[in-house]
């Protein structure tokens, strides 16, 4: 299946060949969000598959967010400035459809109060998304897809004119 | 009390019973966590005397005090058993997840009684406990049991300490292993194989809070901010694979099973040449900045595909101390260890023995016979086939590999009873844990390090290297300064291995490693996560207690003066060629240094330790059963 388009919005990505799978990340989100350091309440997680494949994903952003559309009880709203994902605690009711719409794994729900929780880049902060600032290895970026695709055009680029 | 939960949890496997054991606050304030509470807890928990494979010693696991915060470096945890390869303590420490999981459960530690009768998955799921069955995890390696348990939890958040085939098999020296990382050298594999225990899983789904989180963010920040300069450049660049050439600069390198300290080929088992032709990725465990893990892989011939991390101490006993100059053949034999789960540094010093042994006539082809080579192979130094090979035998204990995987100093014994032959004189061995990668004849703080070490021939529990290496003292001769350095050294190395703190950060507080500059903010950390006033006095005493308990262990099982030995080859043959050419350490230079070592400590001439002294450290009822 093709991934759905991503778009306009800023969201943070990583770069895996920078990631050391520290989790740091995961440790600085949960703690901005909730005072504690939990993976399991972090917006933002790191993946490590055949040992030597790792990165983190968060909430992409995605323009005509699917997680928004399947919602049933209109729990999810975007901010049309930002792409911010915002969970209504009023209305949610953990059932999840927002967690299978995404393709990204990007939702995860709060294993007490059972609601859904998605990345907001860190919004109420008044320096930025806390994960990027704390990434060790840079590895983080607050990015949109156009950005990264002109860096990874400019990196080409000079690797082609080195060769 | 924050960081602690107060509470141990107590595993019975033969009764598949568990209970909760609490401790008071001072318990912590004397025992902190990592090494000191794990041999605390196996001091208080095993049958003094049993045989270290059956049911009566316990696996005693306690947690860090850092596990699960920011601080970097901090997610580790100890591990301590009765040693099957020594028969003295063996006290262990590995990094990462499993630590982090294990803080959020809410247990501080976990001790394992009893012996299963089937082979079992402890699964300790926050408060819960389920005993689940194991036998379909047979036979898989380190990382695949921990994959396979995953999946079958369906939470990849999940973590497990595993056994290998090499544990299962009961190879002495077979290692407990939990996300790449493991808790190495005394034979911890082996001792849960006895009980049958294959895998230990930890879930922990609450949240770790600490006493003045905005005090602890703003110092982690700033250690990780350091952890990107020059202090870590050595972990982060190369890793410690560096070594290698500084080493063979020495002539501290062992070659050929310890008869020389420099390599001919160097340069092509160097980090260098590593980072150039075999370097696929840098690993960090959780919560450190630095990425020391250089994950390496063959790339050519019959080994290519083979993958793990590599440092140096691996590199060091499976290359040049084998002779071994083909990287991809050292990176299959570390690779065959890691996901057979056995240690690699102990491997490779066995198979150098028995490389040396061949060549010296004392084992003939014949005795090399296996399903691959029916007629036998020859081991000579530098037959990378063979060091494969024989290290798939002895994970397997096929033919020969069977004697092989009980460590040189019982494999040697065995064989000299045998064939009335002295291998015992190639044997590199302290109280029957396998040499590390620094030759003590050209290191003799080290070497009074190395002998009064408590679990053996270990290059982690002392830094006495450091004051030889940088020059601090002579390092080819002995002088009355040596007992207090070496007492220092290795309680220094003690307090990180008891918070437990990663030694690779130790810079990064202040930019001076030393007790000067690691102390104040040490306690600083501790302070910001636990609550407590910690001073630099404080700190130092966390040193002094973990190597005295491990003392204290060991004098309970029987220790006497002369188990702080070095191996025969130390004292008797010196090496012929490079700077560390030409000396030894007499048997006289190492009495002396003990004698000096002692008194630093403040114990008897016969090392043992006086009641007042225990007493002075909060110990009383130690003091009632061993002091003097």
């Amino acid at each position: 299946m093709a991934l759905p388009a991503t778009s306009k919005y800023k969201y943070i990505t990583c770069d895996p060949e920078k990631c050391i799978g520290c989790q740091l990340c995961e440790y600085i989100c949960s703690y901005t969000k909730t005072g504690e350091y939990n993976s399991y309440r972090s917006r933002i997680r790191t993946v490590r598959v055949d040992e030597i494949l790792i990165t983190a994903i968060a909430c992409r952003t995605c323009e005509n967010a699917p997680c928004v559309a399947v919602c049933t009880r209109d729990a999810l709203t975007q901010d049309p400035e930002t792409g911010v994902i915002r969970v209504d605690a009023e209305l949610c009711d953990g059932c999840a459809w927002c967690i299978e719409a995404c393709d990204f794994g990007a939702i995860s729900i709060n294993p007490a109060t059972k609601l859904a929780e998605i990345c907001d880049l860190c919004e109420g902060e008044e320096d930025g998304p806390q994960c990027v600032i704390w990434c060790p290895k840079d590895a983080l970026e607050l990015t949109t897809p156009e950005q990264r695709a002109q860096k990874a055009r400019r990196k080409l680029a000079t690797e082609e004119a080195l060769r | 009390m924050y960081g602690y939960h107060g509470k141990i949890l107590h595993i019975d496997l033969t009764n598949r019973e568990t209970w909760v054991e609490e401790k008071p606050e001072s318990w912590y304030k004397m025992w902190i966590g990592g090494v000191a509470m794990a041999t605390r807890l196996l001091w208080e928990n095993i049958k003094p005397g049993c045989d270290p494979l059956s049911p009566e010693n316990p696996i005693c696991i306690a947690n860090g005090i850092f596990a699960g915060t920011p601080v970097p470096g901090g997610a580790k945890y100890g591990l301590a058993s009765k040693s099957p390869l020594t028969g003295w303590v063996g006290d262990s420490l590995s990094g990462s997840w499993f630590s982090v999981a294990l803080k959020r459960t809410g247990w501080d530690g976990i001790v394992i009684h009893g012996a299963s009768e089937k082979w079992v998955n402890v699964f300790v799921d926050d408060e819960r406990v389920q005993f689940r069955d194991a036998e379909k995890y047979l036979g898989l390696g380190t990382f695949q049991t921990e994959e396979a348990i995953r999946e079958d939890l369906m939470d990849d958040q999940v973590r497990s300490a595993t056994i290998g085939p090499a544990g299962e098999n009961l190879v002495l020296y077979a290692n407990v292993t939990n996300d790449g990382r493991q808790a190495g050298r005394t034979g911890h594999g082996a001792v849960w194989a006895s009980k049958k225990l294959k895998a230990l899983s930890v879930r922990g789904t609450k949240g770790v809070r600490v006493a003045d989180p905005e005090t602890l963010m703003k110092l982690s920040f700033d250690i990780i901010q350091a952890a990107q300069g020059p202090h870590t450049a050595k972990y982060r660049i190369l890793g410690t694979v560096t070594n290698v050439l500084n080493m063979n600069k020495l002539g501290l390198l062992p070659t050929r099973n310890f008869q020389e300290g420099v390599f001919e080929h160097a340069e092509l088992v160097s980090g260098e040449y590593l980072e150039e032709h075999h370097k696929v990725k840098k690993i960090a465990c959780a919560q450190c900045p630095i990425a020391c893990e250089q994950v390496s892989e063959a790339k050519q011939g019959m080994y290519a595909g083979a993958r793990t991390g590599i440092d140096y101490e691996c590199l060091f006993a499976n290359g040049p101390n084998c002779g071994i100059s083909d990287m991809n053949a050292i990176i299959k034999m570390i690779d065959l260890c890691d996901r057979g789960g056995m240690d690699a540094m102990t491997n490779g010093v066995v198979v150098s023995w028995t490389m040396e042994s061949f060549e010296r006539g004392v084992l003939k082809k014949e005795d090399f016979r296996c399903a691959k080579y029916p007629e036998g192979f020859e081991p000579y130094f530098g037959n990378a086939e063979a060091g494969v090979t024989l290290t798939e035998m002895i994970r397997d204990r096929e033919g020969i590999g069977a004697l092989l995987s009980l460590g040189v100093k019982q494999a040697s014994e065995q064989i000299d009873k045998e064939r009335g032959t002295e291998s015992y004189r190639w044997a590199m061995h302290i109280k029957g844990l396998e040499n590390p990668g620094y030759d003590a004849r050209g290191l003799k703080t080290f070497a009074l390090g190395l002998a009064v070490g408590t679990r053996g021939g270990c290059h982690n529990r002392t830094a006495a290297y450091d004051p030889d290496i940088k020059g601090v003292v002579d390092r080819f001769s002995v002088d009355e300064t040596r007992g207090e350095l070496a007492k220092s050294t290795e309680e220094y190395a003690a307090v990180y291995d008891t918070l437990p703190l990663c030694k690779f950060i130790r810079r990064c507080f202040t930019g001076k490693a030393d007790r000067s500059g690691a102390w104040p903010a040490i306690a600083q950390l501790i302070n910001a996560t636990v609550g407590w006033d910690f001073d630099y006095d404080a700190v130092d005493l966390i040193g002094v207690r973990a190597t005295t308990i491990k003392k204290a262990f060991n004098i309970r099982e029987g220790w006497t003066r002369d188990d702080d030995h070095l191996p025969y080859r130390t004292h008797h043959d010196p090496m012929t060629k490079g700077p560390s050419a030409g000396h030894v350490v007499t048997k006289e230079e190492l009495e002396y240094l003990k004698d000096l070592y002692y008194k630093a400590k403040g114990w008897t001439p016969e090392g043992l330790i006086p009641k007042a002294k225990l007493i002075e450290l909060g110990m009383e009822d130690v003091a009632e059963e061993i002091g003097v």
